[in-house]
């Protein structure tokens, strides 16, 4: 039996050149599909990466208690004292907590690729900060100094925005501020923003208040030691954060829509598909009409011949399914996008197909091929052979 | 009565290829209105280019082709539509019908190209099936209907113009003997009482019969003509 | 139209093939409809923004707020009818996923600049009235049930009050409609009084002013005035038109409009093949039918002319099987985009694609209808 079966298969899959103009459409519909579905999930898992890079699980942010991201939040000089010096922190050498109390702020640039106007972060960092991050290293210039009007710049923003090259300079308010230096932090969201001295950055904007505290524990166990510490002093109202735990909320509402979008297109580009495919099988079945009725009619069972135009679907729906995930990677992998992150401010993330996700898209493609194929192989099946071979 | 249809030194020759072959030498030929002329000869004789040519479906290559007062050989391909349309019921071996218009919608088919309207449109198509005989049938789709009702349907479709010409290609040819029998009665009694000139190619015998004419072509040339028994 | 129940006929041929390669183009106009429609959606609310309201934000960023000083300032600036100001509040209700756009606004400004909305007089003057008050878009109240006379505690992640505490209860003294847009209906005003007298950081500050302009043809220089008027200030201004201003925070959500653009022509790039595929077999099939129809006097032109309008029949009607489809399932989107009605223009423009779509595809079988010599194709 398996003989006849692999006989048959052999001999379609041979005779498959002939019908080559009405193969493509099953090719091209599924290429596409998986195509537009890898693109969109690799967004997806870009955005995911980006945040999940910028955290860690043995750090902790602080913010003011019931806001929801920096931006909102607001802590005072003594209380970021107390949320660097409560037990857990980690200290460095000298026994400083190595923590960074920070403020951000949202400065207007354009887009290099639209011209128009932006939200960048501005951060204003702790003298620990690089001690705290130290995944940011510089890949140009020189690092800023403080009390002068000094900025670095992640290199994803240098990529996106215009006048922030080393060199570059950036007035706002009643001051002029200088790009000394560019930093590398591994594509995170970090790598989206203008950095400087926290000192420099309040007085310019004529603040007291800080927006958050970010603080290395001792461990990643440490967590709920620290969180506990602060959450029962009297003089504190602050939520505590697990880095990890406070990036991946900022993804969600973004990887739910983006999921929605791929779950959507996609599936109703697969049912499409699906339609071609069962089209183009239905064609190769009445065009090898003569030919299945003339092996049953020499003894052949049905098996072989379902099998046969089974192998047909699936062999061309896979062959869509790699040429529509090699396309993906080949035209998107690592394409920079930009969108609003929590902070109200550009994140710079860039596609990410990765191999999960290739192989997501071969097995949809599979899905469609499989269902494309089962009806028109039953048809072949059933079909009857007197009435087939005086047809043909 | 004068000639319907008027072939003088026509040739007709085809490329195959490399090769040309000359169908019909230098060929004349003369059909008086009202007549019913059978054509037969051997395959390969020329029986269904002539046709072809007296039906406008075709050019000659030199000569002339007159028919229903018009000069085939001069019109383009777009005037001979037209001419067709006006002059010229078509009856095909294998019916050549719509597969997918009933009955009535296939005899419909040749009034579209005129400008009458709907409601004359199914008179006419009501009236040709009538003569056929096949009234009720007419919401048959022709997988539905037998081989000679088919090919009524088909005299039908050719006859619901009022065409000046009926040409007919083997119009029995695939049918039983009794069957093809009724058909050709049907042609004859419209050569007889609705006075259509009627050309038909043949290459039996007994269809040959029915005619009052039959013509002989052999090598692309007119034998001898006779007068059928009728 | 005399030759539609031909044309109609000869699409149904093949019955299976021709419901696949038509419910094949449904499924295509359906996500035409869908993504084009959200595109169109917020164009749509690009091109209704008034061209005679402007914003005038910090020119450090929209974030930045300027001072309350600001406004009389502003109103002497010759060209400006009227001035309004709001405030970014950032709140939710009861659950952080219930977001609610709320801002402290002095309401009979903003009722003068924003025309559109709708508020009955007697309530305007009951907000007036009351220091907690609030009024409410008719959508909004819908979502959660408001009703005038309700106390509603909202949660600022923004704005403490001087006890520290986030938690601001406002009392509901109105509705308020957007007859024209009801994708506006969903916003939350208060008194500005209340927030700044309550607040524990940032008095006598507003979030932006929005300026309605005597003469829209002057907007232009009315923009420059202003912002001239505070430059080198420490708080400088940036004034854009409110098109200018709703344009650039699209773009910044991401570039809808390219993604939307992209997908679509993937989408449609498969379906070319796949309906070319069909009316090319189709034709194929059909050679000896159509060399008899020749016969019987249709013109070449004739030929090519039915076989496009079969292919037009077919992608126009799948069309707008789509399209209804996507004009059923589009309120789906409300809460995720907030978008309520599909755009009628879309249908339009899904017209004018299948047609497209429909020539493209049945060009190439239609020449090969008009081209088919009658005596070889009858040969056989």
């Amino acid at each position: 039996m398996l003989e006849q079966v692999a006989a048959v298969t052999l001999m379609n899959l041979r005779s498959l050149p002939q019908r080559l103009g009405t193969s493509w459409v099953i090719v091209v519909g599924i290429a596409v599909t998986v195509a537009v579905l890898v693109s969109v999930l690799a967004m997806d898992a870009g955005f995911r990466k980006t945040l999940a890079g910028t955290a860690r699980a043995d750090r902790a942010i602080v913010l003011r208690g019931g806001s929801n991201a920096e931006l909102s939040s607001t802590i005072s000089r003594e209380n970021t004292l107390t949320i660097m010096d409560a037990a857990g922190v980690a200290r460095g050498p000298a026994g400083k907590p190595i923590a960074s109390a920070e403020a951000v702020s949202i400065v207007a640039l354009p887009l290099k690729r639209t011209g128009t106007a932006a939200n960048v972060t501005l951060r204003g960092v702790g003298p620990q900060a690089f001690a705290l991050r130290p995944e940011l290293h510089l890949v140009a210039g020189r690092m800023f100094r403080p009390a002068l009007r000094e900025l670095i710049v992640g290199r994803s923003a240098v990529e996106q925005f215009k006048g922030v090259a080393i060199g570059g300079h950036i007035a706002f308010r009643d001051s002029d501020w200088t790009v000394v230096g560019e930093f590398d932090s591994g594509g995170d969201a970090h790598e989206s923003e203008l950095v400087g001295d926290i000192e420099t950055v309040l007085s310019a904007f004529r603040r007291n208040l800080f927006q958050s505290v970010t603080v290395r524990l001792e461990s990643a166990q440490a967590f709920d030691r620290y969180k506990a510490a602060l959450t029962t002093d009297p003089s504190l109202s602050v939520d505590v954060l697990r880095e990890t735990d406070y990036y991946a909320g900022q993804s969600r509402q973004l990887n739910k829509l983006l999921g929605f979008l791929a779950v959507f297109v996609g599936g109703f580009m697969a049912v499409g598909a699906m339609f071609g495919a069962l089209n183009t099988m239905y064609a190769a079945v009445a065009a090898r009409s003569a030919e299945i009725a003339t092996l049953r009619a020499i003894g052949f069972s049905a098996l072989p011949v379902v099998v046969s135009v089974f192998a047909e679907a699936l062999l061309l729906s896979l062959l869509g399914g790699a040429a529509g995930a090699a396309a993906a990677w080949m035209f998107f992998n690592g394409n920079a996008v930009n969108t609003l992150g929590a902070n109200f401010t550009q994140v710079v993330f860039r596609l990410s197909v990765t191999p999960a996700l290739l192989a997501q898209g071969i097995a949809w493609a599979c899905c469609i091929g499989a269902l494309g194929g089962l009806f028109p192989a039953l048809r072949a099946a059933r079909m009857p052979v007197a009435a087939a071979l005086r047809a043909g | 009565m004068p000639a319907i249809v008027s072939l003088r030194d026509v040739v007709k020759t085809y490329t195959r290829g490399k090769q040309k072959v000359e169908v019909l030498h230098h060929l004349s030929l003369e059909i008086p209105q009202g007549d019913f002329v059978a054509l037969m000869g051997p395959s390969g004789s020329g029986k269904t280019t002539l046709l072809n040519l007296i039906g406008g479906l075709d050019r000659p290559t030199q000569g002339e082709v007159t028919v229903a007062g018009e000069r085939l050989d001069r019109l383009g391909s777009g005037q001979l539509a037209k001419w067709r349309a006006r002059h010229v019921g078509f009856v095909f071996q294998f019916y050549n019908l719509m597969p997918m218009l009933s009955a009535e919608r296939n005899v419909e088919l040749p009034l579209l190209l005129t400008h009458l309207n709907k409601a004359q449109r199914r008179q006419n198509v009501a009236a040709a099936l009538a003569v056929v005989g096949l009234s009720d049938r007419a919401k048959h789709k022709p997988a539905e209907l037998s081989g000679g009702q088919a090919q009524r349907v088909a005299i039908a479709r050719a006859l619901v113009a009022d065409p000046t010409l009926l040409v007919c290609d083997e119009p029995t040819g695939d049918l039983d003997r009794a069957t093809a029998d009724d058909i050709l009665h049907l042609l004859q009694a419209l050569n007889r009482t609705h006075g259509k000139t009627i050309v038909m190619v043949t290459h039996d015998q007994k269809a040959a019969d029915f005619a009052s004419h039959v013509l002989h072509l052999d090598k692309g040339q007119l034998v001898e003509g006779q007068t059928a028994a009728a | 139209m005399k030759y539609l129940p031909l044309v109609w006929a000869a699409l149904w041929r093949r019955k299976v093939r021709s419901l696949f390669t038509l419910l094949s183009i449904v499924v295509a106009f359906l996500l035409f409809g869908m993504l084009q429609g959200v595109n169109a959606a917020f164009s749509q609310a690009i091109e209704r923004s008034n061209v005679n309201r402007l914003i005038v934000a910090n020119s450090i960023s929209f974030t930045e707020s300027l001072p309350y000083a600001y406004m009389a300032q502003i109103e002497a600036v010759p060209g400006v009818a009227r001035v309004a100001h709001l405030s970014w509040f950032g709140t939710y209700y009861q659950d952080p996923k219930n977001f609610v756009f709320s801002f402290p606004a002095e309401a009979e400004r903003m009722f003068a600049v924003y025309p559109e909305f709708k508020l009955p007089a007697d309530q305007l003057q009951a907000l007036a009235r009351t220091r907690t008050g609030a009024v409410v878009g008719a959508d909004l109240a819908r979502k959660y049930g408001w009703k005038i006379g309700d106390r509603v505690p909202l949660h600022s992640t923004i704005w403490t009050k001087a006890d520290g505490s986030s938690d601001w209860t406002f009392d509901i003294v109105g509705l308020y409609q957007s007859p024209g847009d009801r994708a506006q209906e969903s916003a939350f005003y208060f008194n500005y009084a209340y927030f700044d007298e309550a607040r524990s950081f940032g008095k006598g500050k507003v979030g932006w002013y929005v300026v309605q302009v005597a003469d829209p043809q002057r907007s232009a220089q009315v923009a420059a005035a202003i912002d001239r008027l505070f430059a080198n200030s420490p708080d400088e201004t940036k004034t854009q038109t409110e098109k200018e201003f709703q344009q650039a925070f699209l773009k910044q959500i991401g570039d809808i409009s390219y993604i939307v653009s992209r997908i679509l022509f993937a989408v449609f790039f498969a379906l070319l093949f796949a309906t070319g595929n069909t009316m090319m077999q189709s034709v194929r099939e059909r050679v000896p039918e159509l060399a008899v129809m020749k016969t019987l006097g249709f013109s070449d032109t004739g030929m090519l002319a039915l076989v496009l309008a079969e292919s037009v029949l077919l992608c126009l009607f799948a069309a707008l099987a789509g399209l209804a489809a996507a004009d059923l399932l589009f309120p789906l989107l409300k809460d995720t985009l907030g978008v309520v009605r599909m755009p009628l223009r879309v249908i339009a423009q899904g017209g004018a694609v299948a047609l497209l779509l429909a020539l493209v595809t049945g060009l190439l079988p239609a020449w090969r209808a008009r081209r088919l010599d009658i005596v070889e194709a009858l040969r056989g």
